[in-house]
């Protein structure tokens, strides 16, 4: 069973892939690389940075602009650049799973997505969900928060569980919301509210 | 009203939302990402600070240079903590902070602040106590009875190594605060278990009128123990604000930060002999125990625990400083030390004298403070873990996976916090109840609402609830399992009274005395006849000229009145199995029975009680501060290599809450703490009992049991 959480996502774009990606980083992936790069592709990627560069994401279906180092990532954006504080930052890489939302239909963590490499993909955090959506009600039914840190990201890691298991059974839960953290100890709800939420959503297109 | 009120709680049959599960209030809040933390708080002008901190287990600051961090564009303050000729005796320390008007720059700028240090000798790993020499402190030997001759009279004796690591809260929300210092004037949003004290505690390091100090918090992010003082952090961050002109400053702990200096649990170790007869009764133990709650020592686990009237009795006891980061708090203090050494050894005289370790932990009760409460609990925790049908001893298991089940104990004193609050009836009949309380996610504020909705005879929404702010009534720390004693027993008091108000004003017109009047309902009526009676709304509206009435209610921690109590007992039973070939160790169910008191939300603290397993199996799985001996670091300060259990790892959790009468007669009682107290010990005896061995050290990792399994010493 994988969740769309698993790192080999390929829709997913992680940190270390884009650093890769811009030939930019370590020194395995030497300036000579991404000299190849330049010349193979006649139309080279616009460089962005050192310093702070115009980004424009799609968050909630709304167009957002804000400036930003290219090294920011889409968590800091939306939490800091932005006011986006569902999304937690607890582990701040790739971890925990507090910062999870949705980019073109994935879950990801947005603490591993640059915010420069999220353009152009529609992102959903959890406050593009109306207050009583099904999950989070769901999460409320079946007591499945404590301190409620990690209720923003379990939330969303449900979003994308349920788009890719909308039938899940109680296995598939435990193995799929395996990518997020609770300190609180509140597990045992969060079985339950991921099996309610999926049950009350069919026929939902959207949570 | 010359005579005290009568506060005492309303008889179970009666009651109408207390005793009931009630959905959390502040549940679809936090579910749906609206609730703002104080680390969510973002306000104009705000900056960002960031801490140079030691890279070294023990060193003086030799010289310090932060002009070109000054330099960089955006940072607007620096400070140094630990100036040239500073001794910092942990990797961690803080050394120097920035605050910037990004989070990037701010992190840029600590990078430009050059440290020299000179590195000194540092003692990070107090496993071997032989290794400890003059970092050990001795308590001085305790003898009760005769345990020289218990020992020689013995038919069977125990003789265990046993060792319990260094474990950190992790609170998935960092510590710090947004705190802005203005002339004399502070404001402050923390992440804190104690809103009312905490101002009090920063006031005397800023030289700032604790009355000067605004504190305000409406969610916190986990705590567990480790957030009741402002830290080191809300001082940086007052001085950085002071100097970059007032502005507010975030200042919260990166992720290494948070794992190295915000907060552990002392370790507990231990050379523990028990004597006893075949038949499974225990005469005498000896322990040689040590620990190390970091620099300053500490973490002495209270031995022979629970089972503390063994008549002879050696004990020993080191306390052992290291060069690591200070211990705070953690849920029960040195009693998940004291639960997993006591239980441990237990298990393994049971072993030795033959015996079935259910029978011998009965058998003894004598020895507990309450063997009738222990006693009960045991055959309860035996028949929900089918024990007769699953144990079996030690040598009778055989294949690759192992099947085994383990018992511990708790006890945990509980009480309520002092603490007022105040309750205010307006004249259009509208409620609020105020107390400069916190809710950690325990459900404060849901079982104040319940308590006031119930003494006043309304429904949950009628009542407003307003905490988290020191300028409100003074609210106690969350902590030691005292906070659900003390708000419960607090609004009970401020409903009563305010009710008593009500009563007057309104038995004029019902033509009664006010001592006659009852709120059911929504009503209040005659109490010998409830025909006589206005609605809730119309007693209100013959509240006087002021408009409302307003009443406190102060809850004395000496004076309980009956409303709270403490002295929970529990017993758990942990159900493993363990592949002998990798290591492995598999939790199928763990099964807890836990004596509570009057049980305001039965969802709420069956929470708890699930909460505080699944923290304790994560514990004994999974986690332990791993110190380098080469660097004085510590090595995992992460959520990877610092592994936390996730929704797979805790097999199925069964809850037996033990409420009966003859409990709630004993009044409100904490549950933070005591069910969090036994998983260790449960778990440890568990995989013993599955694999035939002891293994000597927590967390019960495939390299621990391995290396019982092969006999190498760790």
């Amino acid at each position: 069973m994988s969740s769309t959480k698993d790192p080999k996502t390929k829709n997913a774009v992680s940190r270390r892939g884009f650093l890769g990606g811009m030939g930019i980083g370590t020194g395995a992936v030497g300036a000579g690389l991404l000299e190849r790069e330049a010349i193979a592709s006649p139309a080279a990627a616009t460089v962005a940075g050192p310093g702070a560069a115009p980004i424009t994401l799609n968050i909630n279906g709304k167009p957002v602009s804000l400036t930003a180092e290219p090294s920011v990532t889409l968590l800091d954006a939306l939490r800091n650049h932005l006011d986006y504080t569902g999304a937690k930052k607890v582990c701040d890489r790739g971890t925990c799973g507090a910062c999870t939302v949705m980019m073109a239909g994935k879950s990801v963590y947005a603490c591993s997505v640059l915010a420069i490499d999220a353009q152009g993909k529609p992102i959903e955090t959890i406050e593009g969900l109306p207050v009583d959506n099904p999950i989070s009600t769901a999460f409320v039914n079946h007591d499945a928060q404590q301190c409620g840190y990690c209720t923003p990201g379990m939330v969303m890691a449900t979003k994308g569980f349920l788009a890719e298991h909308p039938n899940p059974t109680l296995e598939d839960v435990k193995n799929g919301m395996g990518g997020n953290l609770c300190r609180c100890g509140t597990y045992m709800g969060i079985r339950q509210a991921v099996l309610e939420a999926a049950k009350n959503m069919k026929g939902a297109k959207n949570g | 009203m010359a005579n005290t009120p009568d506060y005492s709680w309303p008889p179970m049959a009666d009651r109408k939302i207390i005793g009931k599960s009630f959905k959390r209030l502040d549940g679809q809040a936090k579910a749906s990402g609206r609730a703002k933390y104080t680390s969510d708080l973002k306000m104009k002008d705000m900056l960002y600070a960031a801490y140079v901190l030691c890279p070294h287990g023990h060193a003086r600051v030799t010289s310090i240079d932060t002009s070109a961090a000054e330099k960089v564009k955006g940072v607007q303050a620096v400070h140094v903590i630990a100036p040239a000729g500073t001794e910092v005796q942990w990797h961690g320390k803080e050394i120097a902070a920035v605050a910037a008007t990004t989070e990037e720059i701010a992190r840029e700028a600590i990078r430009m602040v050059k440290v020299d240090y000179e590195v000194m000798p540092h003692f990070v790993n107090e496993q071997d106590l032989g290794k400890a020499g003059s970092r050990g402190k001795a308590a001085g030997e305790k003898v009760t009875g005769d345990p020289e001759k218990a020992f020689q009279e013995a038919e069977a004796v125990s003789d265990g190594v046993y060792g319990i690591p260094v474990i950190t809260h992790s609170c998935l929300e960092p510590h710090g605060c947004v705190i802005q210092w203005q002339g004399d004037q502070v404001m402050a949003w923390p992440s804190t278990q104690f809103v009312t004290g905490w101002a009090n505690t920063l006031a005397p390091n800023l030289k700032v009128p604790a009355a000067n100090i605004k504190v305000k918090m409406d969610y916190i992010g986990g705590g567990f123990g480790s957030k009741f003082s402002p830290g080191a952090w809300a001082e940086v961050g007052a001085i950085l604000s002071q100097k970059a002109g007032g502005r507010p400053v975030k200042i919260y702990l990166d992720r290494v930060a948070e794992q190295t200096i915000a907060g552990n649990r002392p370790s507990a170790f231990g050379k523990i002999k028990i004597a006893g007869k075949k038949d499974g009764t225990i005469t005498a133990w000896q322990s040689d125990t040590w620990a190390s709650g970091g620099f300053a020592g500490g973490g002495q686990p209270p031995l022979p625990y629970v089972y503390n009237n063994i008549p002879n009795t050696r004990l020993n006891h080191t306390s052992i400083s290291v060069n690591a980061g200070p211990s705070q708090a953690w849920r029960a203090p040195n009693n998940q030390q004291a639960s997993f050494l006591t239980c441990s050894a237990i298990e393994d005289f049971a072993a030795k004298a033959g015996c079935d370790p259910m029978d011998v932990f009965n058998k003894n009760a004598g020895y507990t403070p309450r063997a009738e409460q222990y006693q009960y609990q045991l055959a309860k925790a035996a028949e929900l873990s089918e024990w007769k049908k699953l144990w079996k001893p030690r040598d009778q298991r055989t294949g690759t996976m192992r099947r085994g089940l383990g018992i511990g104990v708790n006890a945990w004193a509980g009480n309520g916090h002092g603490c007022t609050a105040r309750l205010t009836i307006n004249s259009d009949g509208s409620v609020v109840l105020e107390m400069g309380t916190q809710d950690l996610g325990t459900g404060t504020r849901t079982i104040m609402t319940q308590v006031a909705a119930e003494t006043l005879g309304l429904q949950m929404g009628q009542v407003k609830l307003v905490i988290g702010d020191n300028s409100l009534p003074p609210g106690g720390s969350s902590g030691g399992s005292t906070t659900v004693g003390g708000v419960s027993a607090a609004t009970r008091k401020a409903g009563v009274n305010a009710l008593g108000k009500l009563y007057e004003a309104a038995a004029p017109a019902l033509g009664v005395q006010p001592e006659e009047l009852e709120a059911v309902d929504g009503q209040i009526r005659v109490k010998s006849n409830h025909a006589k009676n206005m609605t809730w709304v119309a007693a209100c509206k013959k509240i006087g000229p002021a408009g409302k009435i307003s009443e406190t209610g102060v809850n004395e921690t000496r004076n309980p009145m009956g409303l709270f109590s403490g002295g929970a007992a529990g017993v758990q039973v942990a159900d493993v199995s363990v592949d002998i070939e990798t290591g492995l160790v598999k939790i199928n169910r763990f099964v807890a029975v836990q004596d509570c008191g009057l049980v305001i939300n039965p969802k709420l603290a069956e929470s708890q009680v699930i909460g505080a397993i699944i923290m304790g199996i994560s514990t004994a799985l999974y986690e332990e501060r791993i110190m380098d001996n080469a660097t004085g670091r510590m090595m995992n300060p992460d959520l990877e290599f610092y592994k936390l259990a996730g929704i797979k790892d805790i097999g199925d959790i069964v809850v037996h809450m033990d409420i009966r009468e003859v409990n709630d007669k004993r009044g409100v009682i904490g549950l933070g703490e005591p069910p969090a107290i036994g998983i260790c010990a449960a778990v440890g005896n568990a995989v013993a009992n599955a694999i035939g061995k002891r293994v000597p050290y927590m967390p019960m990792t495939p390299m621990h049991v391995l290396n019982a399994l092969e006999g190498r010493n760790a």
